[in-house]
C-alpha cells in the first residue's frame, strides 16, 4: 500500500520546509503569558478566575460557554494580573487572561489518567472536552463536537491528517518523529471513543522518515499509514479522505456524511497526552520560519507567547520583515501585530522578506483554464471571479461558489493574477448572510 | 533578566513595514506577458521556415505587420483613455500570427489595414485582452481575404536555391496544394503530391502555414510547457484525418488524400496556435476537445464540399462563436455535487 494516493487538481509551491530538521525545542518560561479566552471557532470561553488569583500550570482560566466551545488552562503558575483583551491573528480584540509567571512552573493535579483503549468511551469523551482540545492543524473547530456525531451518522473510519501539506511549515512533521506515541494514544482514544475499527494515517511523501517511524510504532495498533502524494492541499479534509478511501464527502456536507473523522495529528497528540497524562492542552508545536528568521526552527510554545518572544527566541531577524504570518503561505493569515499570541491553532509563524512578497496588479481574465484544472473542488473561478466582480452573488451560488475551500489554488497559479480565492471568500461571505436573513424572516412569515 | 541586552542584539521585525493582505502569500511565477513570449518563441520555427521558403519579403511582412499591430494598439490605448497594454504582448503575437495568415506577395498597405482590423476591431472595441470573443489574428485574416480575395490568394512558389532567396520577390504565381485538389477534380489524378514537399513546407501557401515540421516543433513546446491542451491538436487534426479518409475511401477521384489534407493549407498553424488562444477558446479540458472536433468537422465540410478550398480561419471563428455555449454545457461540477438545473439550461 505505499503506491501515493491523491486528489484531482491542486499545485506544487515550493516546500521551503527549512526547519524540517530541527528538534523541537522548549523555550524558557517568560514573564507573563497573554491567553485568550477564544482559541477555538464557536462562543469565547468564560473566565472562571479573578484579577489577583494564584493559578497553577494546567489549572482552569476560562470554561465554555455552550456546546460549541472549549475550555482554556493555564501555561504556567503564577498570577492573573490582567483580564483584557487582546490582538488576534484576524485583526479583532479578543478576551484574554494576563498571566504573570512566578518563574516555578508548579503544576496543578493532573486529571486522573486514562487507558486509551479501555476507559469507557464517555469518559474519554469528556476528558477530550476537559482538556479544552480543538482542531490543532488551523480550524481550531472543538474536538469534542467532532467526536459527538449524531446517531444518525455512523462512523466506521477515523483518520489521521499528517500530510502538512502547507509550505514552509515542520511542526507536525517533527511532532510524529519526536512523539509518535503520543499520537497513537490520541488515535487510539479517538476510535474508542467513535468505537471505530479502521484508523488510517496519511503523510505526504516528501516525509519519508516520518513515514517509516509512523509505520513502525502503528503496526502493533492495526493503524494504516499512507504516503501521499506531494500536492496542495492534500491535506484539506475533502480532499484527503477521497484520496485514502475514495470517498466523496457530498456539497455541503462534513466528513461524518461519508463515516469519517478527519483529526490532526496535533490534535491526537494532545488528546493522547490529556489521556494518558492528565495533561490539559496549553501548548503546542509552532513551526518559525521563512527566510529572514535568524534560526528557523520547531518550537514546544506555551498558548499566550506573544510572536515577538517566538521570534526573539528564533534569534530575531536579518532582514527586511515584509510580512509575517500565522500558519503557512497558502492560507495562513498576515498579521499587522508582533503581540498576538500563539493559540491553540498557531501551526507557523512565517516571515517574508521583500523579495517574497511581490505586488501584483490584476488583469482580465484570459481564460487559460489554470485555475479550473488547479481547483481541487473541481469548481470554475475564473467564471465565478467575473460573477461575483458583476455582483451576481446569486449566480456564484447556482455555480457552487459555496464548495469552495478557499485554498488558494486558483489564486497561486493565476498568470493574469487575479484575486480569485479572494473573490470566492466575499462570495461566500454574502452568500452566508443572505441565508441567514432568509432563514430570521422565515418563522415570522 | 537579561532582555534589555538580548533587545540590543537582536534585530527584531519593523512592524510599521509589514503589509497586509489576503492569502494566499506565495504565487507561482507564470504571468501573461511569460506565456505570450513562449508562444511567440514556439512561433520562431515556422517564422524562419516561412523565410526560407519565401525570402526576406517574408521577414519585411512580418516585422511590418507586428509593428503595425503595436502601433494600432498604442493607438486605441490612447483614444479609448487606457493605460498602454502593449507590454503584455499579446499585439506581439496578434501581428505575428496574421502576418503567418498572409500570402508572401501582399502589398504593405495590405500589413497595416490587416493589423488594424485585428487589433481594432478584433480586439479592443471589445476592451482589450481577454474580452474579445474572436481570435483577432483571424478576424484580420478572413477580413481581408473576404474583402481583397485576388490579393490575399495571390501565391508564389517557394525557392528553390539560394540563387533565388537573394534574388528579388518571385513574381510568377503558383495555386496552393489545397486549390489545386480543390478546383480541379478531374484532373487530380495528375497531380502528383510530394509528402515530403508539405512536410517540410516546400510549396506555395501563406508566410506562416507551409512548414508542417516547424509548426510541430513549436506546439510540442508549448505541449511541454503546458501552455497548450495536447488534446486541441490532437483531436483537431485527428477529425480532419478521418473524415477526409472516409471521402477518399469513397471516392479517390473526387477527393484528396486524408495525409495531404492533414499536411497542407493552415491546419497545423491552426491546430497548434490558432485553436489553442486561451481567450476564444473554452476553459476546461473537455470543452476544448469539444472545440477541436467541431473545427476539423467544420474544416473537412468546407474543404471537400465548400466553394472555398481552405476552411480553417473560417472553422477556428465559428467555433470562436460558440465557446460560450461549449463553456456552459461542459461546465464541470464540483467535488460533490451534482449539476443543478440551472448549469443544465446553461443559464
Amino acid at each position: 500500500m505505499f503506491n501515493q494516493l491523491h486528489f484531482y487538481g491542486g499545485v506544487h509551491p515550493a516546500e521551503g520546509k527549512v526547519a524540517h530538521a530541527s528538534p523541537i525545542a522548549t523555550p524558557p518560561i517568560l514573564e507573563s503569558y497573554t491567553v485568550p479566552c477564544a482559541q477555538h471557532i464557536g462562543a469565547p470561553a468564560q473566565p472562571v478566575v479573578q484579577k489577583g488569583d494564584k493559578v497553577l500550570k494546567g489549572q482552569l482560566l476560562a470554561k465554555p460557554n455552550g456546546f460549541v466551545s472549549a475550555p482554556v488552562h493555564s501555561p504556567t503558575s503564577g498570577e492573573v494580573v490582567e483580564l483584557t483583551t487582546c490582538l488576534g491573528p484576524m485583526g479583532n480584540q479578543i478576551p484574554a487572561i494576563i498571566i504573570k509567571s512566578d518563574g516555578e512552573d508548579k503544576v496543578a493535579e493532573p486529571m486522573p489518567l486514562l487507558d486509551p483503549a479501555n476507559s469507557a468511551p464517555d469518559e474519554l469523551k469528556q476528558r477530550v472536552g476537559d482538556a479544552g482540545i480543538v482542531g490543532m492543524g488551523g480550524a481550531s473547530f472543538p474536538t469534542l463536537v467532532k467526536l459527538s456525531p449524531p446517531p444518525n451518522k455512523p462512523i466506521d473510519t477515523l483518520i489521521l491528517n499528517g500530510v502538512e501539506c502547507e509550505p514552509c511549515l515542520t511542526a507536525d512533521h517533527r511532532l510524529m518523529l519526536e512523539n509518535p506515541d503520543a499520537i497513537l494514544a490520541g488515535a487510539r482514544a479517538c476510535a474508542t471513543i467513535l468505537g471505530v475499527k479502521k484508523v488510517m494515517l496519511g503523510i505526504e511523501a516528501n516525509k519519508p522518515d516520518a513515514v517509516a517511524l509512523m509505520t513502525e510504532r502503528a503496526a502493533k495498533f492495526d493503524i494504516e499509514v499512507h504516503q501521499l502524494k506531494v500536492r496542495y492541499p492534500q491535506g484539506a479534509e475533502k480532499q484527503l479522505i477521497y484520496a485514502l478511501t475514495g470517498r466523496v464527502v457530498p456539497s455541503g456536507g462534513l466528513p461524518m456524511d461519508v463515516k469519517c473523522v478527519v483529526q490532526n495529528v496535533g490534535t491526537a497528540a494532545a488528546i493522547g497526552e490529556a489521556v494518558t497524562l492528565g495533561k490539559p492542552l496549553y501548548e503546542r508545536v509552532t513551526t518559525v520560519t521563512g527566510t529572514p528568521v535568524v534560526n528557523p526552527g520547531n518550537w514546544r510554545f506555551r498558548v499566550g507567547t506573544f510572536y515577538r518572544e517566538a521570534i526573539r527566541l528564533s534569534g530575531g531577524v536579518k532582514d527586511d520583515v515584509r510580512k509575517i504570518i500565522s500558519g503557512g503561505p497558502m492560507m495562513g493569515l498576515s498579521v499587522c501585530s508582533l503581540d498576538i499570541p500563539v493559540m491553540k491553532n498557531t501551526s507557523g509563524i512565517l516571515l517574508l522578506s521583500e523579495s517574497e512578497i511581490v505586488q501584483y496588479e490584476p488583469h482580465p481574465c484570459i481564460r487559460c483554464g489554470r485555475c479550473n484544472d488547479n481547483c481541487p473542488m473541481g469548481m470554475m473561478p475564473g467564471i465565478l471571479s467575473e460573477q461575483i466582480e458583476n455582483m451576481r452573488y446569486d449566480l456564484a451560488e447556482e455555480w457552487h461558489v459555496m464548495d469552495c475551500i478557499e485554498c488558494g489554488c486558483c489564486s497561486f497559479g493565476c498568470p493574469a493574477h487575479r484575486p480569485l480565492v479572494q473573490h470566492m471568500k466575499r462570495a461566500k461571505a454574502v452568500v452566508v448572510a443572505k441565508r441567514k436573513a432568509a432563514a430570521a424572516k422565515k418563522p415570522k412569515a | 533578566m537579561n532582555t534589555d541586552l538580548e533587545n540590543n542584539e537582536i534585530k527584531m521585525p519593523d512592524v510599521s513595514r509589514l503589509i497586509i493582505s489576503g492569502a494566499p502569500h506565495y504565487h507561482s511565477p507564470d504571468e501573461i506577458r511569460g506565456i505570450m513570449f513562449m508562444v511567440i518563441l514556439a512561433l520562431l520555427p515556422a517564422c524562419l521556415a516561412g523565410i526560407w521558403h519565401f525570402g526576406i519579403r517574408a521577414l519585411w511582412i512580418m516585422l511590418l505587420t507586428v509593428a503595425s499591430a503595436v502601433s494600432w494598439e498604442v493607438l486605441a490605448n490612447k483614444v479609448m483613455k487606457q493605460r498602454l497594454s502593449v507590454g503584455d504582448g499579446t499585439a506581439i503575437l496578434t501581428g505575428l500570427l496574421l502576418a503567418m495568415n498572409l500570402p508572401p506577395t501582399v502589398p504593405e498597405w495590405v500589413c497595416v489595414l490587416g493589423a488594424f482590423i485585428a487589433i481594432v476591431l478584433g480586439k479592443m472595441v471589445y476592451g482589450g485582452m481577454g474580452y474579445n470573443p474572436f481570435n483577432p489574428a483571424l478576424v484580420g485574416r478572413v477580413a481581408l481575404l473576404l474583402g481583397l480575395p485576388s490579393i490575399m490568394t495571390r501565391f508564389v512558389p517557394p525557392m528553390h536555391s539560394m540563387w533565388d532567396w537573394c534574388s528579388a520577390a518571385n513574381t510568377v504565381t503558383q495555386a496552393t496544394p489545397l486549390v489545386l485538389t480543390h478546383a480541379t477534380p478531374h484532373t487530380r489524378a495528375e497531380i502528383v503530391v510530394d509528402y515530403m514537399d508539405l512536410f517540410i513546407g516546400h510549396c506555395s501557401g501563406c508566410i506562416g502555414e507551409t512548414c508542417f515540421i516547424a509548426l510541430l516543433v513549436g506546439g510540442i513546446f508549448l505541449i511541454c510547457l503546458n501552455l497548450i491542451r495536447w488534446q486541441v491538436p490532437v483531436c483537431y487534426i485527428g477529425t480532419v484525418f478521418i473524415i477526409t479518409a472516409i471521402a477518399h475511401r469513397v471516392s479517390p477521384s473526387d477527393y484528396a488524400t486524408p495525409l495531404s489534407h492533414v499536411l497542407s493549407g493552415g491546419l497545423a498553424l491552426g491546430a497548434f496556435f490558432m485553436a489553442t488562444d486561451m481567450v476564444t477558446t473554452p476553459l476546461s479540458r473537455a470543452g476544448s476537445v469539444v472545440f477541436a472536433v467541431g473545427c476539423g468537422i467544420i474544416t473537412s465540410v468546407i474543404r471537400l464540399w465548400g466553394s472555398y478550398p481552405e476552411g480553417v480561419s473560417f472553422s477556428i471563428l465559428i467555433m470562436n462563436a460558440l465557446t460560450p455555449l461549449i463553456d456552459k454545457a461542459t461546465a464541470g461540477h464540483p467535488f460533490g455535487t451534482v449539476r443543478t438545473a440551472a448549469q443544465e439550461v446553461g443559464k
